[in-house]
């Protein structure tokens, strides 16, 4: 369910655009910073306050890569799997994250403190591979660091 | 944080004059002391619209965002005059997503004040009346830089209504995606901002005459509109004589894969390949060759070592076979597999098909799946006359819009390039680089 806070937040968004349409896939960012993701139930109260059917607001939140709509982690691990990431490592530091975590890309560990998602091109090819854990970018990764970089993970 | 190591020089890289050391951006006031805003000032202080757009036109300006489509005539096409329809929208294309491609980047985080004076220039040209920055969700410190730098415009008076006292008013709205290749194209991007799913329109009508909500649009890259400061500032000429060939100005250039020194350089536009992977990224790490490059982003069509003399611009590569796009490279070693890399290629396009149209939605998928079977040791014989009707059959003009033909480059360039590769796969029933 959406807190009063963050039903607030999507309708001081509605105020300053254009149309409650074009404050959708805000609207659901707000919504997913709730919990990690966006439930039907959560959905639905994004539809109300914007004004528009549940299956409309599902077929943007279906379509776009950063909208969750089923459970994760506390944090989320996006692993850059384009193609300047594949050449310089990208395989071992998935394989690195399967034996560190114990899971692949799309799986959350047991404990639901990780979520790790395979991610399009993060835009820092110059630093390959690179993985994003939540807000925070990490260059240069490789399997040796992975140990040091989870561990500010709670 | 994108990395910038060259020394400022405003004469010959003004792109990058302002960034600093350390990356960040400059404040307001310190960015007008380094001449931030002073094109904007003498533009609101004495051009017309239309001088704007003609001194754009002298300059050759093209696209930065790959396509390379010259920019004053893009403009020329929005309707103007007091009988146009309103509101007119600028749209800077920030949705950085071109794989291999970290140019803009660089200019949104360490110069986010560039990109606004381009945007109010550019704005002030076809007259809109609301700008939007649609920029990558991914790309958090750039956002974070952005809202900081719209924050003290909107207080110095710089957008907003009534700039500087000009009765020209801009409102300057930034939009985060959610993250979807799609939304490069332009029309696709629209519908993202209206709020709907980012499946292309059909053209025409084009966004000039119909875009967002059915008005006025013109779409930019952010590095296009990132030169309009110095365009306004020091004229045609100047601009066209900081290239070394009749494409004008300066390209930031990028390489990534195994060379020594990974990175993004402001250079004359139409510099050889050759002396930006040898030169700037120092060449190949000790003991690998350079087979291949991918020369802009990776609906660009492979090029041979033998084909590095190129001198990168819109023109040259396309008379090559391939395109610039982007302008950031990424190499293809002697140890890594071309297959592999294809196949990196085809997962990427397949995942990122809006599923709009039949060619896109099942072609690419089909592509993927053959050369995955393939890497795994699986393929089998007519997989190649297989993937080759694909790149017939997702050519240019048969699907709905670009992105299907632009995946078929590096597919179509690699069969061709690599054919003893994907042979070698088939026969020996392996990758040999596994």
């Amino acid at each position: 369910m959406l807190t009063t806070e963050t039903k607030n937040e999507i309708l001081a968004e509605l105020a300053h655009s254009e149309t409650n349409r074009m404050a959708c896939i805000e609207s659901l960012k707000i919504a997913q910073r709730q919990s990690g993701w966006v439930s039907d139930e959560e959905l639905c109260e994004v539809a109300q306050l914007l004004g528009l059917t549940p299956d409309e607001v599902d077929g943007v939140a279906t379509f776009y890569n950063l909208i969750r709509r089923r459970p994760v982690g506390r944090h989320v691990i996006l692993l850059c799997a384009s193609v300047s990431c594949w050449v310089m490592g990208y395989a071992a530091l998935r394989a690195g994250l399967a034996q560190t975590l114990g899971v692949e890309p799309g799986q959350t560990t047991p404990d639901g403190r990780f979520t790790v998602l395979e991610n399009q091109c993060l835009g820092a090819c110059d630093h390959a591979p690179v993985l994003m854990i939540d807000n925070d970018l990490y260059r240069d990764v490789d399997a040796e660091k992975l140990g040091d970089i989870l561990a500010r993970y709670a | 944080m994108a990395e910038f190591n060259q020394q400022s020089d405003p004469d010959k890289r003004p792109l990058t004059a302002k960034v600093q050391p350390d990356g960040r951006p400059l404040s307001l006031k310190d960015c007008e002391k380094a001449g931030g805003y002073r094109a904007v000032r003498a533009m609101l202080g004495g051009m017309s619209p239309g001088d704007v757009t003609q001194r754009v036109k002298d300059s050759g300006l093209r696209g930065r965002g790959g396509a390379g489509f010259p920019t004053g005539s893009k403009w020329s096409f929005v309707p103007m005059g007091d009988n146009a329809p309103r509101p007119k929208y600028l749209v800077v294309n920030a949705d950085e997503m071109e794989p291999g491609t970290f140019k803009d980047r660089l200019l949104l985080e360490s110069d986010p004040h560039q990109l606004v004076e381009g945007v109010i220039i550019a704005a002030y040209a076809i007259q809109a009346d609301i700008a939007y920055i649609f920029l990558r969700g991914e790309y958090v410190l750039a956002e974070e830089r952005l809202k900081t730098a719209l924050a003290e415009l909107r207080a110095a008076g710089l957008v907003g209504k009534n700039i500087l006292g000009s009765g020209c008013s801009l409102e300057v709205h930034l939009h985060t995606s959610a993250g979807r290749y799609i939304c490069g194209e332009e029309t696709a991007l629209i519908n993202a901002l209206e709020g709907r799913r980012a499946n292309p329109r059909s053209k025409p009508p084009f966004p000039q005459v119909c875009g967002l909500r059915g008005k006025p649009t013109i779409v930019n890259n952010v590095e296009t509109l990132c030169n309009l400061p110095h365009i306004l500032n020091n004229g045609a000429d100047w601009f066209k004589g900081l290239s070394l060939t009749p494409n004008g100005g300066t390209k930031i250039y990028g390489a990534s894969g195994k060379v020594r020194r990974p990175g993004l350089w402001e250079l004359p536009m139409g510099t050889p390949a050759r002396e930006i992977l040898e030169e700037y990224a120092g060449g190949m790490r000790d003991g690998m060759k350079l087979r291949a490059i991918i020369p802009g982003g990776a609906s660009t069509d492979f090029l041979l070592e033998s084909q590095l003399d190129v001198p990168m611009d819109f023109d040259t590569v396309a008379q090559a076979g391939s395109r610039m796009g982007t302008g950031t490279m990424i190499v293809l070693d002697d140890q890594t597999c071309p297959v592999g890399m294809v196949h990196n290629l085809m997962r990427f396009f397949a995942h990122e098909s809006c599923g709009w149209c039949t060619p896109c939605r099942e072609g690419l998928p089909w592509v993927e799946k053959i050369l995955a079977a393939m890497e795994r040791g699986e393929g089998q014989p007519g997989d190649l006359e297989q993937l080759a009707r694909h790149v017939t059959a997702l050519g240019m003009g048969l699907t709905y819009c670009a992105l299907a033909p632009g995946a078929m480059e590096p597919l179509g360039s690699g069969l061709k390039l690599f054919r003893d590769d994907f042979e070698r796969h088939i026969r020996d029933k392996r990758c040999p680089w596994s």
